[in-house]
């Protein structure tokens, strides 16, 4: 079912270099993070396209939209948690607002960065970044898929936020290309719709082969996109099912469950929802593993709200 | 432009500002007045540009940090041709295209501004894409002194010195009040010339209201490299009508019907 595992970011870094040999405008700007980000690769081939900022994520986001209203393709790299909270305001205000060429690629989002602990734990990022006016928000749920989000948010004019992970995930056998905006149907079932995002694409999977033992079926959708989210492949996937499974690595408030769950409530489809994500805490301190395991975020958690939905 | 010219044009900015405030029944008066004789200055004597056109890569940039103060913005940008006179009577209006604050719907607005803090940064990324294409373009940023509260801009101002960015030359409209009150009093900014100087700037302290001082102040600066310039201009609240001078209550506070017609007879021409 899965590949060999990558991690995101050297993913990120190296199509950074890749596009940045072909694209003489692009200029990458990082927060003291760029060995983590893997922006370091970029800086390395085109130090004079490349620029820290030192330990300041406010002036990194709003230079990014100065460099971009100068014709510049302005990716800006650093852990989830500081792109997106510490610096919220010149995202919104500077980048958003004048629909500025920036695309913030994040790291190190979500409970698995591990033993740094809650303050380094963005659980909220996906929620900042798809509430603000022109941003469009992509998960991709491995390193290939890493790949065709960053290539695909370089020919979307104006502004993108990535959302990336610290730890090696295995690649998917993808059946189809990335196209922003259009979810990936990754298997198929009637019984239980699985939408996820992320590293969730994996568990979701794994999950339907422990319920696939049990008889029941699961169409399990990559929405890589959750802004702007796929109404009709949403609508249409819970038509077929008797009740849905959303699952982030993210809180359950505002994120992807949010974003589906805004779509449902609109379609007048009754359907029963179960939510796997971070209820309302704050992360702590542990392995990837323990982690979801404590914040129910893994296969079998994933399999036991499918069972409930339907036994209820 | 000679002296007389630039007061003359200062004089006729002023108007315009009392006028689309008094019509936009809400707005910030006082600091747009303080700023009007150095907003002169750099539009109608140091800036390289041309209202035809405004995208061209290599004219000047201009960045207004303290947005709030637009009025005076719109009112060069109207008078330099950017866009007609009539725009501005509908400030702040439904639709209109010039809103409360700055934003890119404006020719010659790059970058929207209102959130306070975050221009001198905006001013930073023109300025080192400047560098990154060689260009010989130079980057302005008018920043207010209660702004520079914010952390924000001393991150801007680190990194400034940091990439070495001599096309870039700030302006701090020091005209001593914020909203709470004066500076001094909300959250001293003292010693500030020290303070611009301890990060790695070349600073000059002028007479904000002296068009002499301010273009001398702006050619020299022109040639100073390897470092960025802040020209801190010592400016009077509301200055040039009478009764909104040093008067902490116009820093928002737009003036009734009476009293623009008071102001605009105190910077008539004819006087």
């Amino acid at each position: 079912m899965s590949g060999e595992s990558v991690y995101q970011r050297e993913v990120y870094g190296k199509t950074l270099v890749e596009l940045g040999r072909e694209n003489k405008n692009i200029v990458v700007l990082d927060a003291d993070l760029s060995g983590s980000t893997r922006t370091a690769l970029f800086a390395r081939e085109f130090p004079e396209r490349f620029f820290n900022f030192g330990v300041a994520e406010q002036n990194m986001m709003a230079a990014a939209a100065g460099l971009a209203s100068c014709g510049k393709i302005v990716f800006a790299s650093t852990f989830a948690m500081f792109a997106t909270g510490r610096a919220w305001d010149q995202v919104r205000n500077c980048i958003c607002y004048s629909n500025m060429d920036v695309k913030i690629v994040a790291t190190h989002a979500g409970i698995t960065v591990g033993p740094d602990g809650a303050t380094h734990q963005a659980l909220e990022d996906i929620a900042l970044m798809r509430v603000i006016p022109n941003m469009r928000v992509f998960v991709p749920a491995d390193g290939p898929q890493t790949r065709d989000a960053v290539m695909a948010a370089l020919h979307l004019p104006g502004p993108v936020y990535i959302r990336l992970g610290r730890d090696k995930v295995p690649s998917h056998a993808h059946p189809a290309a990335f196209v922003p905006g259009v979810a990936e149907t990754m298997a198929d079932g009637t019984d239980i719709a699985v939408f996820a995002c992320g590293i969730m694409v994996r568990h979701a999977l794994e999950a339907r082969q422990t319920l696939l033992q049990e008889g029941i079926q699961c169409a399990v959708i990559n929405i890589h996109t959750i802004k702007p989210i796929d109404q009709a492949a949403i609508i249409l996937a819970v038509q077929r099912v008797k009740g849905v499974v959303i699952c982030e690595e993210h809180s359950v408030i505002g994120g992807l469950g949010g974003a589906v769950e805004e779509v449902l409530a609109g379609c007048g489809y009754p359907v029963k929802i179960a939510r796997i994500g971070v209820h309302s805490r704050f992360g702590q301190s542990g392995s990837p593993a323990d982690l979801l395991k404590e914040y129910r975020l893994a296969p079998a958690d994933i399999a036991v709200e499918a069972r409930q939905l339907l036994t209820s | 432009m000679q002296i007389n010219e630039l007061e003359t044009k200062a004089r006729q900015v002023r108007r315009l500002i009392v006028q689309m405030l008094e019509k936009a029944g809400s707005g910030h008066p006082g600091g747009s007045l303080s700023s009007a004789d150095i907003m002169s200055v750099l539009f109608f004597h140091v800036l390289r540009h041309d209202a035809r056109r405004p995208r061209d890569p290599n004219r000047d940039r201009f960045h207004l940090s303290k947005g709030h103060c637009c009025p005076v913005w719109y009112a060069v940008l109207s008078e330099c041709g950017y866009f007609p006179q009539e725009e501005l009577w509908n400030l702040r209006r439904l639709g209109a295209m010039l809103q409360g604050h700055p934003d890119t719907h404006v020719p010659g607005v790059d970058v929207a501004s209102g959130s306070l803090g975050q221009g001198l940064s905006v001013a930073l990324g023109m300025s080192l894409a400047a560098k990154i294409d060689a260009r010989t373009y130079r980057v302005y940023c008018l920043l207010g002194d209660g702004e520079i509260q914010e952390g924000n801009v001393w991150e801007a101002a680190m990194a400034a010195a940091h990439y070495r960015c001599d096309n870039l030359c700030a302006v701090l409209d020091y005209n001593g009040f914020q909203i709470d009150g004066r500076v001094e009093e909300v959250m001293n900014i003292e010693p500030i010339a020290d303070k611009w100087r301890a990060f790695g700037w070349h600073t000059v302290v002028v007479d904000g209201h002296s068009i002499q001082q301010l273009v001398d102040a702006f050619a020299k600066v022109k040639g100073v490299g390897g470092k960025p310039s802040m020209i801190i201009a010592k400016t009077v609240k509301g200055k040039a009508v009478s009764f909104m001078e040093h008067v902490v209550d116009f820093h928002g506070r737009v003036p009734t019907k009476e009293e623009a017609a008071r102001a605009l007879q105190e910077l008539s021409d004819e006087r």
